[in-house]
């Protein structure tokens, strides 16, 4: 079998069901996930990440298709068996009274324990390796309600290795996070996958980070299919695009990133390059004016100075008006000069 | 057992006790007919509360929650009431005449109507699933049974109610020694029966998804809980009447002095504590200098409620800080 797929989706209908009816949230998805391979699930509010996250836990029933976790199905498993399988790391913030780290992480043994939950040396090996593994070691005696969010998240990642599961997934891990914390949650996650061979899946916001770090991406659709692929090959098969269509986001095939889309009303020719440029670009774009390259005799035109300490000149028909060395202090002068008002029509 | 109206030496006690006898008769059955059982069912009965207390308050991750929640005592109360109010009245007499049979019999009601509410909560567990709405359900039997004693009361010979009333009030002298020994040898063992529960417990505090994703059997935790905490609730409020504010004050204490989630530790300290402290508390309703016994609720009331209030202040202040 060699790289055999550790989960696979075939053809899966998710959703709720009250009572008789059942409300489908998303239908027909199919998806693999390689040993050790790192997943990022992307899509936006309401198109049904947690669902399915929930589903392929097992929390919650599907109408239809087939969920397979290294050859088992999930549906027919009991608790027990599936808690060997996957392991979860869940967005609710949940307070545990009394708790500290070290419990906590040991509570991921439980799968293996007896009926009082005693711990013997090897569950303690398991706990201490992955306390280590998340760099929480110097917190393990520390009560849950004393360390940062960032420290909690991954006191409940060590919970998850200590499971000791094939499979780890992770309900938006980085929400609530600040950007440090979230690159260091994503890295940590990285690390587990390739060195441990587990195979992680996450579903996250964090477009920028999942491009960088995932070698595989699952773009949720609303009402629409489940589109697989590496980063790369989706950001040349434009995937992105329609995941956000008519949001205000565009997305920038030069920088592979998204940015925020403006109305434009005027357009204004820059000459020079740079760093510069992509600034500038974006400082007038805030105020609905789109920077073209340098045309043939423009009426106004900024040029970017670059001798030691970077300098905005603006002109008039070949005549320079103004000279700024802050982005701010050009903005302002040239919408003064050329007599726009904010984003006027 | 030295402590009480009349002081008897220390080293008297531990003489009768151990069978040897004592040239004071007085003393002696003192201490055989009244202390000696008080401290057992004292013991007893703040063990089994503490543990109840603890039980409830992991299962519904409420702080607040206690033995009460599930609408059992004032089960105990509905059946009781019944036998006192209603029975006397229909057979023409008043209970309180009739000696140990009506002890009995206030005993059994109290136990059947505990145990009439515990399974009805247990039905509704089994069949409605979540939590909160077998925790709604509790309160809302609570609610019903005691304005269905509101209305009996109201129809009711003045002393029936006042028979009533002292029964709410609690005690903890209501048994014999053998009787006492009795409810010890049940009440005990089932309490530390409960320690078995201690990785459930564990799993649940961390919230039922991630329990479940642990392996644990949802359902089948919170029946075994729910039976564990009620059985004992029924079996406390049935011979001592409805007792407040120890199971509710008991596991915050517990988990004061061990810092700790592990429930195993925490069914251990609750069970020294709840013992500790109901004997305490049956100390203070029958302090030296005082010619008749206090209520005991008026006691564990006035014990409980700080613990209760300083819970509540350094929740506040935790939510402040964060």
């Amino acid at each position: 079998m060699g790289s055999a797929d550790f989960i696979n989706i075939n053809n899966l209908s998710i959703g709720y069901a009250s009572g008789s009816k059942q409300k489908i949230v998303a239908a027909n998805l199919n998806a693999q996930i390689n040993k050790g391979e790192l997943v990022c699930l992307l899509g936006s509010n309401g198109a049904g990440k947690s669902t399915l996250m929930r589903t392929l836990c097992g929390f919650q029933p599907f109408f239809d298709g087939q969920i397979s976790i290294l050859g088992k199905t999930i549906g027919i498993l009991t608790e027990r068996e599936i808690s060997r399988l996957v392991s979860v790391v869940l967005t609710d913030r949940i307070v545990v009274p009394n708790a500290t780290v070290s419990e906590l992480v040991s509570y991921g043994r439980s799968p293996y324990t007896g009926i009082l939950g005693r711990t013997n040396k090897k569950d303690l090996q398991f706990i201490e390796r992955a306390i280590e593994q998340c760099g929480i070691a110097h917190k393990k005696d520390a009560l849950l309600s004393s360390i940062s969010d960032g420290e909690r998240q991954k006191a409940f990642i060590a919970k998850a290795l200590a499971q000791d599961t094939p499979v780890i997934l992770l309900d938006e891990p980085t929400a609530f996070l600040d950007l440090p914390a979230r690159v260091e949650i994503i890295q940590l996650l990285r690390r587990i996958s390739s060195e441990s061979g587990k195979s992680v899946l996450l579903s996250t916001h964090d477009l920028d980070l999942a491009l960088q770090m995932a070698d595989r991406l699952w773009l949720l659709h609303n009402n629409g299919p489940l589109i697989t692929g590496s980063p790369e090959d989706l950001l040349l098969q434009n995937a992105f695009q329609r995941l956000f269509q008519n949001k205000g986001i565009e997305f920038d095939t030069k920088t592979g990133l998204f940015r925020v889309e403006y109305e434009h009303f005027h357009e204004l020719p820059i000459k020079g390059h740079g760093f510069e440029y992509v600034l500038l670009r974006r400082a007038f774009a805030r105020r609905g004016i789109k920077t073209t390259g340098m045309r043939e005799n423009p009426e106004w035109w900024i040029e970017i100075g670059k001798n030691g300490q970077s300098t905005f000149h603006l002109y008039k028909n070949e005549k320079q008006l103004i000279s700024e060395s802050s982005v701010e202090m050009i903005v302002k002068q040239t919408m003064n000069c050329m007599d726009l008002k904010i984003n006027n029509k | 057992m030295a402590l009480g109206s009349v002081n008897i030496p220390f080293s008297e006690v531990i003489h009768i006790v151990s069978g040897k006898g004592s040239e004071n008769i007085i003393w002696q059955n003192i201490l055989i007919r009244t202390r000696l059982p008080q401290t057992l069912v004292a013991v007893s009965a703040g063990m089994a509360l503490g543990v109840a207390g603890l039980l409830m308050q992991t299962l519904f991750r409420n702080p607040l929650a206690g033995p009460s929640v599930l609408g059992i005592s004032s089960g105990a109360s509905l059946g009781v009431a019944f036998v006192l109010l209603v029975a006397g009245q229909a057979f023409g007499f008043s209970f309180a005449r009739v000696g140990m049979w009506g002890d009995l019999a206030v005993a059994g009601a109290s136990l059947g109507g505990a145990l009439a509410v515990l399974a009805l909560i247990l039905f509704i567990s089994r069949k409605v699933g979540g939590t909160l709405s077998v925790l709604i359900m509790g309160v809302m039997i609570g609610y019903l049974s005691n304005s269905v004693v509101g209305i009996l009361k109201f129809y009711s010979l003045e002393e029936d109610v006042h028979n009533y009333v002292i029964w709410g009030l609690g005690s903890f002298s209501r048994l014999s020694l053998e009787r006492g020994g009795l409810f010890a040898a049940v009440t005990v063992p089932l309490s530390l029966v409960s320690l078995l529960l201690s990785k459930p417990l564990n799993l649940l505090a961390l919230g039922d998804h991630y329990a479940r994703n642990l392996g644990l059997n949802i359902r089948q935790a919170r029946f075994l809980i729910i039976f564990t905490s009620g059985i004992l609730t029924a079996l406390v409020t049935a011979f001592c009447g409805p007792i407040v504010f120890i199971g509710m004050a008991v596991p915050h204490l517990a988990k004061m002095i061990s810092r700790t989630s592990n429930h195993f530790t925490l069914i251990l300290n609750s069970c020294i504590i709840g013992g500790a402290t109901a004997l305490l508390c049956n100390l203070i309703a029958r302090l030296p200098g005082l010619d008749s016994e206090l209520p005991i609720n008026s006691v564990t009331a006035f014990v409980g409620a700080p613990v209760v209030i300083s819970v509540i202040l350094k929740r506040r202040k935790e939510k402040i800080m964060e």
